[in-house]
Formats: C-alpha cells, sequence, structure tokens
C-alpha cells in the first residue's frame, strides 16, 4: 500500500516544511517507524543499583518496566498483562521479587516470566505459562546509558552509538573518578512537537539571546564562559543523526587542565573539599561540578546535555514531555554533589531561570509554525563554511545547524525506509 | 511573646497580595535574613533534608533576590510579562507556637493566566513565621505541590 504521506516532500538537506511540527498522521508514523525501530534511551544504570529495582517509564507511548532480575540482568518489558492487558505495575520505581497484576492476580517474574495464575485449573491445561511472559524488548547498555528497542533486526547499540561513544566517555568524567549517579529530576510538558526540543539541544545560537535572563543572574566570569557564540567551538555531526555541540572547549575534557584556577563562584566550595582532599582531587571534582561544555545529542530521546540528561517523550503531536534529570557523583562528597543540584535548580525545570525561557521559545514556535502554507523552517545556518573531518565527520562553528540536519538526516532514513536503520553504516 | 492565629493570616495573606499585585522588591523585605523559600520535588522530604536533594526552587536570600530581579527586568521572555496571578488562601492550622515563633499550614489554591491559558496550582504550605524586633517575617515557606512529582508546566512566577 501507498503512504499517503511521503517524509522525503517535507524535509530536505537544508530545510523542513512547517507542517512536521503539527501532522497528526506524521507523527503516527513517527512513533512506529522511529520509535519502535530505533534506540530508545529508558534508564541510567544507577536508577537500577540493586537485583529487584525496577522503575517504569516509556518507550515512545509504550509503558514499560525496566527491571534488574536477580542474577543482575536488565530487562524491559512491556506493562501490559497478558490476560487482559491491565498494567502490572504502577509505581515510578521500586524494589520487589515479583510484579501481580491487579485484575486477576496473574503474576510474574523481574524477568517478565509468568510465575503464576490464580486457579489455573479453570484453563483445562491449555494455558501454557511459558507462553505468556511480558513481552520483552531488546536490552543494551553502554556506559551506565541503559537503552531498548522493539526491532530486533536493527545494529547492535555499541554500532548504533558509533563515533557518539568518545563522548559519552567524555561526559561520565562527571564523576570524577566515581560512577555518575541521577539525583532526582525536573519532569515538565511544553504544548509542542517533540522534534522542536530535539534541535534545541544542539542550538547554541538561542542561548544568548533566550537566556539572558539567567546570564543576568550569574556572575562576569560564568557570563564570559557562556559566551560561546561566535567563539572557538563548534558542532559536530557523529552519524546515526547524532551529534556533539561543543560550547566550551575548555570543558571537554574535565580531566584536562587541572592546574587551571578554581573559578570565583566554587572557591568556597574548594575551601569545604580541601579539608578531605588533595588539591590535584579537590580540582578534579571542582571541574566536575560545573559539568562539561558540551551537549550530546543521541537521536531520537537523550541529550547528554553539559551537566545533566535531558529526556524527551512525544505525548501528542502538539504535546511533549521533558526530564531533566540532575547527576552528581555516586559516593563523591555530599557538599560537591549539593552544589550540582543547586546549579540544576538555577537553571533547569520549571522554576529555573533557563527552561521557562526556552519553554516559551518552543511553545512560539509550535504556535508560529502553523501560519500559512508551504513556509520554510530554515536548517541552513553554517552550512557555507561546514567542513569533513579526517575521520568523515561534518562540522561547522558552535552556532551552526548541523547538529539538527544530522537528526533530520537520520529522521528521515527511519521515515522512508523501514529497513533503514539496520542498513545505515553497515 | 507568642504569635496568634490572626497575626499569623495576616502576615501571610499580605505576602499572597504582594505576590499577586508584583510587589516583589517589598515582597523580599518580608522573610528573615536566613529565611528559605523552598518549593520541594519529593512530598515527603522533611524540611531539613531538602538541601540534600533536588527541589523546584531552593531559595535563601541572595536566590530570592534574583528571582526578583528576574521577575521584573524585563529580559526572560516567559516573564515578560509574568504570568498574572490569583492565589487564594485558606484551612489556616497551628502547628506550633513557641516564644517568638509559630509554623502554620494552609491551603494555597493559585489560577495563573498567561497568553490566553489558565492553569491552576493546588498546593499546602507551610510557613514558619519569626517575631523579629517590631514586625513579623517569614523565616520559611515550603509550597508542597499537590502535582509536584507530576510534569508541570514552566512557572516563571512565585508560588
Ligand atoms: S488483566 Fe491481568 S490478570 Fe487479568
Ligand atoms: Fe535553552
Amino acid at each position: 500500500m501507498q503512504d499517503l504521506l511521503d517524509p522525503r516532500s517535507l524535509v530536505s538537506a537544508d530545510y523542513a516544511d512547517g507542517s512536521i511540527y503539527s501532522n497528526p498522521a506524521l507523527y503516527d508514523m513517527e512513533m512506529d517507524r522511529i520509535f519502535m525501530h530505533n534506540w530508545i534511551w529508558v534508564a541510567h544504570r544507577s536508577d537500577l543499583p540493586e537485583p529487584g529495582n525496577f522503575i517504569t517509564t516509556f518507550v515512545g507511548p509504550h509503558p514499560v518496566i525496566v527491571s534488574r532480575d536477580r542474577k543482575g540482568d536488565v530487562h524491559v518489558l512491556l506493562n501490559r498483562c497478558r490476560h487482559r492487558g491491565a498494567t502490572v505495575c504502577e509505581h515510578k520505581s521500586g524494589k520487589g521479587a515479583s510484579f501481580v497484576c491487579p485484575y486477576h492476580g496473574w503474576a510474574y517474574g523481574l524477568d517478565g516470566a509468568l510465575r503464576g495464575v490464580p486457579h489455573q485449573e479453570g484453563y483445562s491445561g491449555q494455558l501454557d505459562k511459558a507462553e505468556y511472559p511480558l513481552v520483552s524488548l531488546r536490552v543494551e547498555e553502554y556506559n551506565g546509558l541503559i537503552f531498548a528497542t522493539f526491532d530486533q533486526s536493527i545494529m547492535s547499540l555499541d554500532a548504533w552509538l558509533g563515533r557518539a561513544k568518545p563522548w559519552i566517555d567524555l561526559f561520565m568524567k562527571q564523576g570524577a573518578g566515581w560512577p555518575v549517579k541521577t539525583m532526582g529530576e525536573h519532569r515538565f510538558t511544553f504544548p509542542g512537537n517533540w522534534k522542536i526540543q530535539l534541535e534545541n539541544t544542539t542550538d547554541a545560537y538561542h542561548f544568548p539571546i533566550v537566556h539572558k535572563s539567567f546570564l543576568d543572574a550569574v556572575d562576569e566570569e560564568t557570563q564570559n564562559t557562556f559566551d560561546f557564540v561566535g567563539g572557538e567551538g563548534f558542532v559536530e555531526d557523529l552519524g546515526h543523526g547524532h551529534s556533539v555541540m561543543v560550547m566550551i572547549p575548555d570543558l571537554v575534557d574535565l580531566e584536562d587542565n587541572l592546574d587551571a584556577p578554581v573559578p570565583d563562584r566554587f572557591l568556597e566550595l574548594a575551601e569545604e573539599l580541601s579539608k578531605d582532599y588533595p588539591p590535584e582531587k579537590v580540582r578534579q571534582i571542582v571541574r566536575a561540578v560545573g559539568g562539561t561544555g558540551f551537549n550530546l545529542n543521541l537521536f531520537p530521546n537523550l541529550a547528554c546535555s553539559m551537566a545533566f540528561f535531558r529526556v524527551l517523550r512525544p505525548l501528542s503531536v502538539n504535546e511533549t514531555e521533558i526530564r531533566h534529570i540532575a547527576i552528581g557523583m555516586d559516593g563523591g562528597p555530599e557538599c560537591a554533589n549539593e552544589a550540582r543540584l543547586r546549579l540544576h535548580e538555577l537553571f533547569q525545570g520549571p522554576m529555573g531561570f533557563g527552561t521557562p525561557d526556552d519553554a516559551e521559545a518552543w511553545d512560539r514556535v509550535q504556535r508560529g509554525s502553523l501560519a500559512g502554507r508551504d513556509i520554510a523552517i530554515l536548517l541552513n545556518r553554517g552550512l557555507g563554511h561546514e567542513a569533513k573531518r579526517e575521520d568523515g565527520n561534518l562540522f561547522s562553528d558552535v552556532s551552526a545547524e548541523t547538529g539538527m540536519r544530522a537528526a533530520y538526516r537520520q529522521w528521515l532514513a527511519a521515515m522512508t525506509d523501514e529497513a533503514a536503520a539496520a542498513e545505515i553504516g553497515v | 511573646m507568642t504569635i496568634t492565629l490572626n497575626e499569623a493570616i495576616e502576615l501571610i495573606t499580605l505576602e499572597a497580595d504582594m505576590l499577586d499585585h508584583g510587589e516583589f522588591r517589598e515582597w523580599l523585605k518580608l522573610y528573615t535574613e536566613d529565611g528559605l523559600y523552598a518549593v520541594p520535588i519529593d512530598p515527603d522530604a522533611k524540611v531539613e533534608d531538602l538541601e540534600k536533594i533536588l527541589n523546584y526552587a531552593y531559595d535563601n536570600a541572595e536566590m530570592r533576590e534574583k528571582r526578583v530581579e528576574r521577575l521584573l527586568g524585563g529580559r526572560s521572555i516567559s516573564a515578560a510579562p509574568p504570568a498574572r496571578t490569583v492565589r487564594l488562601l485558606s484551612r489556616y492550622r497551628m502547628l506550633e507556637t513557641g516564644t517568638g515563633s509559630c509554623t502554620l499550614r494552609c491551603a494555597q489554591f493559585l489560577t495563573e493566566l498567561r497568553q490566553g491559558r489558565e492553569r491552576y496550582y493546588a498546593a499546602n504550605v507551610t510557613f514558619r513565621l519569626k517575631k523579629m524586633e517590631e514586625r513579623f517575617c517569614i523565616d520559611q515557606k515550603i509550597v508542597r505541590l499537590l502535582t509536584s512529582t507530576e510534569a508541570l508546566t514552566a512557572v516563571s512566577y512565585i508560588l
């Protein structure tokens, strides 16, 4: 059967049609072709520290349970009873040995196996429990990031992340030698399409405009650090829709430049840390507290964004949920983790000094893009001086739209060819 | 000297009225110097533990001042102009009274209007009030949103 809608007519190399944010048929296609056939981030390792731990979340629109079984293996299970479809778990997170459906009491193990069926004799021997486990998705993990997919045929997570992997490793240096752990989250929605948010974490261009009031609230040294548009940074296409935007080149590797002076805003923290740690370690921790100088966008739903994880979830064609997950040092000094939390609160979340202004801008894009017909959304910034690195990565200046072009290229591949995700990079 | 329920209600009603009418600089003066304004996420967290966990807001005097500057500065697109709000306080209960201080809990129902959209936030609010020389001050205001663990929308004003 022919699709009524051809995504190729909506997105090209350097522009997109405004209707990509509001076409419900396109959205349905995305939920299938993108969210069921790519690796979708579901959890961080620290969300499930021990056997028996579980969280509930979503893969696209599908409610899932992410659990760690007694052997320590992670499972991603559809949160849907095999009897008549009820969700089997409504807790955000917890610890237990089984999931018991509240409707008729079918009980499932942490690995999804159907263990118990009340009054099983009523099936006269026609129900084989082995045939009805919770439906399980494919799960793979890289450096603490846990991803799942419905698609058994797509390439391994390792191959999918590919050239993004070294950047994930750099991002995790925020543990300052300790493992990275999640420390709570800000969760909010905005009335707009998910791709508006996907674009934003690779958009340095907006920062000095939208975030004026945040810049007003920080000291001059920090203002200078965040004055990166027109600076030495860059955006680089990492393949498969992933990209990195380096805003502050000095903060790419948090273990470099350890002899650089401690910024004023961290002097107090450094002093407190000095009571327990040698000077070298103090500088490593302080640098880690400030976060990295880059946003790593992993198509389609995760960004490792300077000092936190940004996770998006489409709710409908014109509503998106965003989580800003705080991270810290698992086992690291409490004062340093608290400093991270206060920095997170300063910018992120519904009451931060940054997020509400971002949300306002995205809201405006959704509303404005409804005006007229056949008017392009421009994605061509930085194209004129875009170049290729030796490894083949395209790159351009920090405020270029290279990362958006990378994401839309992958979007198009996934949307136009069901096997595309498997073929790309093979 | 204890603080009576009426004196307490008078102060927190004044605070609510100031916030709804944009008198943010005057609002700052209602707080003690080391006072705390916090909007927690975790509904069960004790006040003394908020410092160790993530909140929507955990404001000392400096942060309160910055929040006010942001609202008045006209440089934030989500707060230029700020949302208009009407908040009602009710269901007052004195939890504790001591010499020169008290802890009071009440209900707050706030309606927000911005860009033609009305939004509502219900909250339990706990105040610790202190008598400072000649006047009463807010030493702690903890706003526990009913929906604190749900997805919120941008709140570019003071709850
Ligand atoms: S729907 Fe789950 S046991 Fe019946
Ligand atoms: Fe932003």
